[in-house]
Protein backbone atom coordinates (compact mmCIF):
# COMPACT_ATOMS: atom_id res chain seq x y z
CA UNK A 1 0.00 0.00 0.00
CA UNK A 2 1.20 3.27 -0.51
CA UNK A 3 3.66 5.04 1.89
CA UNK A 4 3.81 8.31 0.03
CA UNK A 5 1.50 10.23 -1.44
CA UNK A 6 2.56 13.47 -3.19
CA UNK A 7 0.37 15.85 -5.13
CA UNK A 8 1.31 19.10 -7.08
CA UNK A 9 -0.29 21.60 -9.77
CA UNK A 10 1.03 20.54 -13.47
CA UNK A 11 4.10 23.19 -13.06
CA UNK A 12 7.24 22.57 -13.85
CA UNK A 13 8.75 23.85 -11.05
CA UNK A 14 7.56 21.10 -8.56
CA UNK A 15 9.15 18.32 -10.97
CA UNK A 16 12.32 18.47 -9.26
CA UNK A 17 10.10 18.16 -5.52
CA UNK A 18 8.98 15.32 -7.26
CA UNK A 19 12.24 13.90 -8.13
CA UNK A 20 13.55 14.43 -4.20
CA UNK A 21 10.59 12.80 -2.66
CA UNK A 22 10.97 9.50 -4.57
CA UNK A 23 14.54 9.11 -4.00
CA UNK A 24 13.88 9.88 -0.51
CA UNK A 25 11.24 7.39 -0.39
CA UNK A 26 13.04 4.88 -2.45
CA UNK A 27 16.19 5.20 -0.01
CA UNK A 28 14.17 4.26 2.81
CA UNK A 29 12.49 1.27 1.10
CA UNK A 30 16.09 -0.35 1.31
CA UNK A 31 15.95 0.05 -2.98
CA UNK A 32 20.05 0.08 -3.64
CA UNK A 33 21.96 2.85 -3.88
CA UNK A 34 23.10 2.28 -7.93
CA UNK A 35 19.46 2.91 -8.95
CA UNK A 36 19.20 6.08 -7.10
CA UNK A 37 20.23 7.95 -10.67
CA UNK A 38 18.14 6.30 -12.52
CA UNK A 39 14.69 6.02 -10.22
CA UNK A 40 15.68 10.30 -9.89
CA UNK A 41 15.73 10.44 -13.97
CA UNK A 42 12.51 7.94 -14.39
CA UNK A 43 10.21 9.79 -11.85
CA UNK A 44 11.12 13.49 -13.38
CA UNK A 45 10.48 11.97 -16.89
CA UNK A 46 6.91 10.43 -15.49
CA UNK A 47 5.91 13.42 -13.72
CA UNK A 48 7.20 15.84 -16.64
CA UNK A 49 5.20 13.49 -19.44
CA UNK A 50 2.33 14.20 -16.84
CA UNK A 51 2.83 18.44 -16.47
CA UNK A 52 3.25 18.73 -20.08
CA UNK A 53 -0.21 16.80 -20.78
CA UNK A 54 -2.09 18.82 -18.06
CA UNK A 55 -0.74 21.87 -19.36
CA UNK A 56 -1.27 21.26 -23.19
CA UNK A 57 -5.04 20.23 -22.48
CA UNK A 58 -5.39 23.06 -19.86
CA UNK A 59 -6.06 20.74 -16.91
CA UNK A 60 -5.49 22.27 -14.01
CA UNK A 61 -6.03 19.27 -11.88
CA UNK A 62 -3.48 18.22 -9.68
CA UNK A 63 -0.81 15.44 -10.86
CA UNK A 64 -0.53 12.61 -8.57
CA UNK A 65 2.52 10.45 -7.55
CA UNK A 66 2.31 7.38 -5.29
CA UNK A 67 5.63 5.86 -4.19
CA UNK A 68 4.57 2.13 -2.32
CA UNK A 69 7.01 0.51 -0.33
CA UNK A 70 6.33 -3.33 -1.01
CA UNK A 71 8.31 -6.09 -1.99
CA UNK A 72 9.35 -4.04 -4.78
CA UNK A 73 9.57 -0.07 -4.54
CA UNK A 74 6.71 1.24 -7.07
CA UNK A 75 6.09 4.51 -8.38
CA UNK A 76 2.93 5.67 -10.01
CA UNK A 77 2.21 8.97 -11.79
CA UNK A 78 -1.33 9.77 -12.78
CA UNK A 79 -2.54 12.44 -15.31
CA UNK A 80 -5.90 13.54 -15.69
CA UNK A 81 -5.59 13.77 -19.80
CA UNK A 82 -7.66 12.53 -22.61
CA UNK A 83 -6.19 8.92 -22.77
CA UNK A 84 -5.84 9.13 -26.48
CA UNK A 85 -3.28 12.37 -25.39
CA UNK A 86 -1.77 10.08 -22.72
CA UNK A 87 -0.88 7.21 -24.42
CA UNK A 88 -0.67 8.41 -27.83
CA UNK A 89 3.04 9.43 -27.55
CA UNK A 90 3.81 6.52 -25.20
CA UNK A 91 3.16 3.45 -27.33
CA UNK A 92 5.28 3.87 -30.43
CA UNK A 93 8.74 3.16 -30.88
CA UNK A 94 11.02 5.60 -29.49
CA UNK A 95 12.33 7.98 -32.59
CA UNK A 96 15.73 7.97 -34.11
CA UNK A 97 17.23 10.58 -32.80
CA UNK A 98 19.59 11.12 -36.13
CA UNK A 99 16.34 11.08 -38.50
CA UNK A 100 15.40 14.03 -36.31
CA UNK A 101 18.15 15.83 -36.60
CA UNK A 102 18.28 15.55 -40.33
CA UNK A 103 14.91 16.11 -40.62
CA UNK A 104 15.12 19.68 -42.35
CA UNK A 105 11.65 20.13 -42.49
CA UNK A 106 11.59 20.59 -38.72
CA UNK A 107 13.67 24.10 -38.73
CA UNK A 108 13.50 25.38 -35.55
CA UNK A 109 12.99 29.26 -35.38
CA UNK A 110 14.70 30.70 -33.15
CA UNK A 111 12.50 31.25 -29.91
CA UNK A 112 9.88 28.79 -30.62
CA UNK A 113 10.60 26.09 -28.54
CA UNK A 114 7.88 23.83 -30.33
CA UNK A 115 10.27 21.70 -32.38
CA UNK A 116 12.29 21.02 -29.07
CA UNK A 117 9.57 19.87 -27.26
CA UNK A 118 8.42 17.19 -29.42
CA UNK A 119 12.52 15.97 -29.50
CA UNK A 120 12.18 16.03 -25.72
CA UNK A 121 8.38 14.36 -26.02
CA UNK A 122 10.64 11.20 -28.44
CA UNK A 123 13.94 11.15 -25.82
CA UNK A 124 11.34 11.22 -22.94
CA UNK A 125 10.34 8.20 -24.20
CA UNK A 126 13.30 6.65 -25.05
CA UNK A 127 14.69 7.52 -21.67
CA UNK A 128 11.71 5.73 -20.07
CA UNK A 129 12.04 2.32 -22.08
CA UNK A 130 15.79 2.48 -21.44
CA UNK A 131 16.18 2.83 -18.02
CA UNK A 132 13.00 1.62 -16.23
CA UNK A 133 13.16 -2.64 -16.50
CA UNK A 134 9.66 -2.70 -14.94
CA UNK A 135 7.43 -0.05 -16.84
CA UNK A 136 3.87 0.15 -18.02
CA UNK A 137 1.27 2.58 -19.41
CA UNK A 138 -1.96 2.63 -18.60
CA UNK A 139 -5.53 4.11 -18.92
CA UNK A 140 -6.76 4.82 -14.97
CA UNK A 141 -9.45 3.04 -13.93
CA UNK A 142 -12.55 5.87 -13.56
CA UNK A 143 -12.43 9.43 -15.62
CA UNK A 144 -10.07 10.28 -18.35
CA UNK A 145 -5.97 9.72 -17.34
CA UNK A 146 -2.93 7.68 -17.54
CA UNK A 147 -0.95 6.36 -15.38
CA UNK A 148 2.51 5.44 -15.64
CA UNK A 149 3.53 2.60 -13.05
CA UNK A 150 7.35 2.26 -12.66
CA UNK A 151 8.82 -0.32 -10.01
CA UNK A 152 12.31 -1.10 -8.27
CA UNK A 153 13.38 -4.02 -6.48
CA UNK A 154 14.16 -3.54 -2.99
CA UNK A 155 17.19 -5.05 -0.41
CA UNK A 156 14.03 -6.62 1.40
CA UNK A 157 11.77 -7.90 -1.60
CA UNK A 158 11.48 -10.52 -2.82
CA UNK A 159 12.62 -9.30 -5.96
CA UNK A 160 10.10 -11.60 -8.08
CA UNK A 161 9.98 -8.97 -10.82
CA UNK A 162 6.40 -10.01 -11.57
CA UNK A 163 4.61 -8.88 -8.55
CA UNK A 164 4.18 -5.72 -9.70
CA UNK A 165 3.85 -5.97 -13.63
CA UNK A 166 1.07 -4.56 -15.35
CA UNK A 167 -1.82 -7.24 -15.76
CA UNK A 168 -4.69 -4.72 -16.75
CA UNK A 169 -6.49 -4.91 -13.20
CA UNK A 170 -4.87 -3.80 -10.25
CA UNK B 1 20.15 23.61 -7.02
CA UNK B 2 19.67 25.61 -9.98
CA UNK B 3 20.96 25.80 -13.06
CA UNK B 4 24.46 28.16 -13.59
CA UNK B 5 25.55 29.33 -16.60
CA UNK B 6 28.98 31.11 -17.78
CA UNK B 7 30.42 31.60 -21.08
CA UNK B 8 34.31 32.47 -21.65
CA UNK B 9 36.11 32.41 -25.31
CA UNK B 10 38.50 29.35 -25.67
CA UNK B 11 41.01 29.05 -28.98
CA UNK B 12 37.91 30.80 -31.13
CA UNK B 13 34.99 28.87 -29.40
CA UNK B 14 32.29 30.21 -27.23
CA UNK B 15 32.44 27.70 -24.21
CA UNK B 16 29.36 27.59 -22.15
CA UNK B 17 29.50 25.86 -18.91
CA UNK B 18 26.39 25.24 -17.31
CA UNK B 19 26.39 23.58 -13.59
CA UNK B 20 23.65 22.21 -11.65
CA UNK B 21 20.49 20.49 -12.52
CA UNK B 22 18.57 21.10 -16.22
CA UNK B 23 15.62 19.68 -16.58
CA UNK B 24 11.90 20.79 -17.43
CA UNK B 25 11.88 23.78 -15.15
CA UNK B 26 15.57 24.90 -15.66
CA UNK B 27 15.76 24.07 -19.43
CA UNK B 28 14.09 27.06 -20.73
CA UNK B 29 17.11 29.51 -19.26
CA UNK B 30 19.68 27.06 -21.17
CA UNK B 31 17.59 27.69 -24.31
CA UNK B 32 17.88 31.47 -24.15
CA UNK B 33 21.65 31.34 -23.31
CA UNK B 34 22.01 29.30 -26.86
CA UNK B 35 19.76 31.29 -28.52
CA UNK B 36 21.54 34.27 -27.93
CA UNK B 37 25.06 33.23 -28.41
CA UNK B 38 24.58 32.61 -31.50
CA UNK B 39 22.46 35.46 -32.62
CA UNK B 40 25.07 37.04 -30.85
CA UNK B 41 27.24 35.82 -33.82
CA UNK B 42 28.52 32.80 -32.50
CA UNK B 43 29.02 29.84 -34.36
CA UNK B 44 31.27 27.41 -32.77
CA UNK B 45 30.01 26.65 -29.48
CA UNK B 46 31.03 24.63 -27.05
CA UNK B 47 28.58 23.39 -24.07
CA UNK B 48 30.92 22.02 -21.50
CA UNK B 49 28.54 20.04 -19.07
CA UNK B 50 30.72 19.07 -16.87
CA UNK B 51 28.78 20.43 -13.54
CA UNK B 52 25.95 19.32 -14.46
CA UNK B 53 24.54 16.82 -11.74
CA UNK B 54 21.05 16.56 -13.56
CA UNK B 55 20.01 15.92 -17.13
CA UNK B 56 16.63 15.10 -18.23
CA UNK B 57 14.57 14.90 -21.87
CA UNK B 58 13.85 18.50 -21.85
CA UNK B 59 18.05 19.57 -21.62
CA UNK B 60 18.38 17.14 -24.38
CA UNK B 61 15.33 18.88 -26.71
CA UNK B 62 17.31 22.16 -26.21
CA UNK B 63 20.89 21.04 -27.04
CA UNK B 64 19.61 19.31 -29.92
CA UNK B 65 17.63 22.20 -30.86
CA UNK B 66 21.10 24.48 -30.51
CA UNK B 67 22.63 21.98 -32.59
CA UNK B 68 20.34 22.30 -35.36
CA UNK B 69 20.04 26.06 -35.10
CA UNK B 70 23.69 26.47 -35.40
CA UNK B 71 24.31 23.98 -38.30
CA UNK B 72 21.63 26.32 -39.94
CA UNK B 73 23.80 28.59 -39.77
CA UNK B 74 27.40 26.54 -40.37
CA UNK B 75 27.72 26.76 -37.03
CA UNK B 76 28.61 24.06 -35.20
CA UNK B 77 27.78 22.64 -31.51
CA UNK B 78 29.81 19.84 -29.07
CA UNK B 79 29.59 18.87 -25.60
CA UNK B 80 31.91 18.33 -22.75
CA UNK B 81 30.77 15.33 -21.26
CA UNK B 82 33.23 12.81 -18.93
CA UNK B 83 30.44 11.52 -16.33
CA UNK B 84 29.39 8.63 -16.92
CA UNK B 85 25.61 8.77 -15.65
CA UNK B 86 25.13 11.21 -18.46
CA UNK B 87 27.04 9.90 -21.28
CA UNK B 88 24.63 6.55 -20.53
CA UNK B 89 21.49 8.91 -21.16
CA UNK B 90 23.17 9.92 -24.37
CA UNK B 91 23.42 6.57 -25.58
CA UNK B 92 20.65 5.11 -23.89
CA UNK B 93 18.49 7.88 -26.29
CA UNK B 94 21.07 7.24 -29.18
CA UNK B 95 22.04 11.10 -29.12
CA UNK B 96 25.39 10.10 -29.15
CA UNK B 97 25.27 9.43 -32.33
CA UNK B 98 24.02 13.14 -32.78
CA UNK B 99 26.35 15.34 -31.01
CA UNK B 100 30.49 15.07 -31.02
CA UNK B 101 30.83 14.37 -27.25
CA UNK B 102 34.40 15.33 -25.88
CA UNK B 103 36.01 14.22 -22.57
CA UNK B 104 37.65 18.05 -21.93
CA UNK B 105 37.07 21.45 -22.98
CA UNK B 106 40.59 21.62 -24.78
CA UNK B 107 39.78 18.62 -27.07
CA UNK B 108 36.42 19.95 -28.05
CA UNK B 109 38.33 23.43 -28.50
CA UNK B 110 41.35 21.83 -30.36
CA UNK B 111 39.55 21.80 -33.63
CA UNK B 112 37.98 18.38 -33.60
CA UNK B 113 36.78 16.00 -36.65
CA UNK B 114 33.99 16.14 -38.33
CA UNK B 115 33.95 19.75 -38.68
CA UNK B 116 34.16 21.75 -42.11
CA UNK B 117 37.96 23.23 -41.52
CA UNK B 118 38.87 25.47 -38.65
CA UNK B 119 36.67 27.21 -36.66
CA UNK B 120 36.39 30.80 -37.76
CA UNK B 121 38.04 33.39 -35.13
CA UNK B 122 35.25 35.55 -33.92
CA UNK B 123 35.73 35.72 -30.89
CA UNK B 124 36.08 39.49 -29.80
Amino acid sequence: MPTVRLSFSPAAAHVRTARLVGVAVARRAGVATELFDEIRLAIGEACSRAVALHREHNIPDLVEVALVDGDRFTVRVTDRAPIDAGLGPVLPDPPDPVALLDDTTVQLPVGDPSGEEAVAVGMRLALLIGIVDDLSVRPVEAGPGTEVLMSWPTKHGRNGGTAMRMSGQR
Amino acid sequence: MELSLSTRTVAGHKVLEVGGEIDVYTAPQLREHLIALVEGGDRQVVVDLGRVEFLDSTGLGVLVGALKRLRGVDGELSLVCAQERLLKIFRITGLDRVFTLYGTVEAATAGGEGASGAPAATAG
